[in-house]
């Protein structure tokens, strides 16, 4: 059939599949498969977890450095450890919610190999001593939602999950949980909101620091699908064997979403901080290459909310800390690529509406600030643009996210020094994070946006009249309303 | 007329025992009364808010802060076209045009034989597949023009109505939650600490007493 293609999935030659060893197994996502292929045998850690007490099942993931794979890549044993002692209940809420522009990998994860995250969650809801786990997959994600919901199912009627867990006096109720499409619902204050069935607006941090005052105020911890799918193969093959993979601050794999102007683009298991982008992009069994013809002109390296980066940063190891002090983040793993054939302007402004589309609108800098972000540079765009707009840009970006921002009229004040992670003043990162296309785009490519400008006197020279503007370009729709 | 049948309002009351608090059953329940009907029908939002114990208006709100929720009769396939980064590096918003070209509408817009809704919409997890498209949330990947108006007329064949189901189903699988099979669903203020927790809390409380005390005293509380 049409338009079925399956994503490229290989690794480097001596690098465990810690997650992604079932992706190509026809059978890898029923129980009958995930018992008997891949890197490790399937429900042997639960049963390995269920001898060990709840606090040693703690420390191995601490011991190991599980950084989460959500985004912000807080270590998953420490965030445990946060739960305050003696309040119950505790919940686990798995953020499935995959839609940070460039991110494919959860999905995946849900789809080929539903039951390596069930073991997962099954080994943390016995370390922190949950009363429940929700599964939140996205809602646009059916396929998904049928492979969990048959896992389930399984994993239900061969006593894996439920009362009693493999004859111990361990039970615990999984339920499958399924969005209506919001990017913000993965947002963890958010997403619990969204699962209380209420609107996905973020909570205020603090006080709603999930794991103190989570889900229905109580104890919650939120984890991303990635992080959960690491444990089973943590607790089959050790931390030692764990940590020989990747870097001391960052062991272990990454899955990467490679997509943009690369000749392969694919979902790659990485390991952390010793791959760098030159050799994910070139490497044949990776990227192999720049589409053919082109050249680089800067690239994603962690999904829309990260800054962009340049050619020069193409040596950088994939490592989070490396990218942070770079001015950037590896995010969730999203690394976009850009040929020169890109317009810059036109980037930035597709990934400003989607923000600009997806703001909850609870804080007035994040809704009306993105909104105007959006306009500006749609005009900009589409040849309607002011010689001010450059820096009526940076001053709404300022008003979202603190800068300090170079300015025309001070021309000396850099825009190197553009503060990140991201000032805020707003609840959540999501309008900040729409500040970072536009001062990324504007750091290098200024000229770009000038001439469009440029582009603008001509035509109202030409006597059009400013207030009749010809019909937007259809190819970059501007806020045209959504169902 | 739009409320839940009586299996689906089975199902729904399968559903809200799955949560410690009825009211997380909202999206779930929106969700079934779409599959029903094609899109969320006031009546149905208000049956939700009795079965879940809140105002209609709350589930309103709720419904409409969600883009998969449809508050009128769409077309019989949403057809959804990502114009986000990676797609549109690689032809989404080119794609999107030639489908508004195909169809004669605008996003939002719904074709006059009802079959197609189109909407421009952001990523969809298939980033390294693009340009991508959803189809009732069911994928196709990397497509030309030229596939998408194949696609479009196969859909309008019936060809696909194996793999694409009508608007409004999502998983053709449901999670089975039989009251038979739940372990612990109570209200979050019924919870206490959990057992497995509460035994290894008391070995490891008697290991240190022993420790601390004379082996008689710690021979007991084991
Ligand atoms: C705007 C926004 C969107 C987010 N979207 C997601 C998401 O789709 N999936 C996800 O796992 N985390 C997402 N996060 C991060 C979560 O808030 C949270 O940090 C994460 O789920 C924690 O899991 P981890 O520690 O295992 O990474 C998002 C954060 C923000 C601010
Ligand atoms: S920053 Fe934007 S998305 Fe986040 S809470 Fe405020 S309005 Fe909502
Ligand atoms: S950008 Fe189109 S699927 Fe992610």
């Amino acid at each position: 059939m049409i338009g079925t293609v399956t994503p490229a999935s290989k690794m480097a030659e001596g690098v465990p599949a810690v997650v992604s060893s079932r992706f190509g197994v026809p059978d890898g996502h029923t129980l009958a498969g995930y018992t008997s292929s891949g890197s490790y045998k399937g429900y042997e850690a639960i049963r390995q977890v269920l001898e060990m007490s709840p606090a040693q099942v703690g420390s191995v993931v601490k011991d190991a450095t599980v950084l989460g794979r959500g985004g912000a890549g807080f270590p998953a044993g420490v965030k445990w450890g946060f739960c305050p002692p003696g309040v119950w209940p505790r919940y686990i809420v798995v953020n499935g919610d995959e839609s940070e522009p460039g991110t494919y990998k959860d999905r995946l994860l849900m789809e080929r190999d539903p039951h390596q995250l069930i073991e997962g969650c099954l080994i943390a809801a016995y370390a922190i001593g949950a009363a429940q786990v929700f599964l939140y997959a996205r809602g646009e994600m059916p396929h998904a939602q049928e492979r969990l919901a048959a896992a389930l199912n399984e994993a239900y009627a061969a006593g894996l999950i439920g009362k009693n867990i493999l004859g111990t006096d361990f039970s615990v109720d999984i339920v499958l949980h399924w969005g209506a499409g919001a990017y913000i619902v993965g947002e963890e204050t958010a997403l619990i909101e969204s699962l209380e069935g209420n609107r996905g607006m973020p909570r205020l941090k603090p006080p709603f620091f999930p794991a103190a005052k989570g889900l229905y105020m109580a104890p919650t911890i939120v984890n991303n699908v990635e992080t959960l799918a690491n444990l089973p193969w943590l607790f089959n093959h050790g931390v030692e064997k764990y940590r020989s993979v990747g870097t001391e601050a960052s062991p272990g794999t990454r899955l990467i979403a490679l997509s943009g102007h690369v000749n392969n683009p694919g979902i790659f298991e990485i390991p952390q901080g010793t791959t760098t982008f030159r050799e994910l992009f070139e490497s044949e069994i990776y990227g192999n290459g720049i589409r053919t013809g082109h050249e680089l002109k800067m690239f994603i390296p962690g999904g829309a909310s990260a800054p962009w980066f340049f050619p020069e940063q193409i040596d950088l190891p994939l490592e989070g800390r490396l990218i942070g002090g770079q001015g950037s983040m590896l995010g969730s793993g999203a690394v976009v690529v850009m040929d020169e054939t890109t317009d810059a302007v036109r980037a930035a402004l597709r990934l400003v509406r989607f923000f600009a589309r997806e703001s909850c609108g609870k804080c007035t800098p994040c809704r009306e600030g993105t909104t105007w972000e959006e306009k500006i540079l749609q005009r900009i765009l589409d040849g309607h643009g002011r010689p001010s707009d450059i820096d009526l840009l940076l001053d709404v970006a300022d008003n979202i996210s603190p800068g300090p921002y170079p300015v025309a009229a001070d021309p000396g004040n850099d825009l190197e020094a553009i503060p990140f992670p991201p000032r805020q003043t707003t609840i959540c990162p999501l309008g900040p994070s729409s500040v970072a296309p536009i001062t990324s785009a504007i750091r290098r490519f200024r000229h770009e946006f000038e001439a469009k400008i440029v582009q603008r006197d001509l035509i109202s020279v030409s006597s059009e009249p400013f207030t009749d503007l010809p019909e937007q370009s259809s190819l970059a729709h501007g806020a045209v309303g959504h169902v | 007329m739009s409320r839940f049948s009586t299996a689906n309002l089975r199902l729904a009351q399968e559903i809200i025992r799955r949560y410690p608090v009825a009211k997380s059953a909202t999206i779930p329940l929106c969700h079934l009364a779409q599959e029903q009907d094609g899109y969320l029908a006031d009546d149905s939002m208000a049956q939700i808010a009795e079965l879940v114990g809140c105002s209609s208006a709350e589930v309103l709100g709720t419904a409409s802060f969600y883009e998969m929720f449809k508050m009128h009769s769409v077309g019989k396939f949403c057809l959804g076209v990502c114009t986000n980064i990676s797609c549109q590096l690689l032809g989404g918003e080119e794609l999107l045009e030639h489908a508004e070209q195909t169809l004669g509408i605008r996003p939002g817009g719904t074709t006059t034989d009802g079959l197609f809704t189109l909407e421009d919409v952001e990523c969809i997890a298939a980033c390294t597949e693009a340009p991508a498209v959803q189809v009732n949330y069911r994928y196709f990947h990397r497509l030309t023009p030229q596939d998408l108006d194949q696609l479009i007329e196969e859909l309008r064949s019936g060809a696909l109505d194996d793999v694409v189901p009508a608007h409004g189903t999502l998983g053709k699988v449901r999670q089975d939650l039989g009251e038979d099979r739940i372990a612990n669903i109570t209200p979050p203020e019924d919870q206490t600490e959990p057992v497995w927790l509460r035994r290894h809390r008391e070995l490891a409380e008697a290991a240190a007493a022993a420790d601390a005390a004379t082996p008689s005293t710690a021979g007991k509380e084991s």
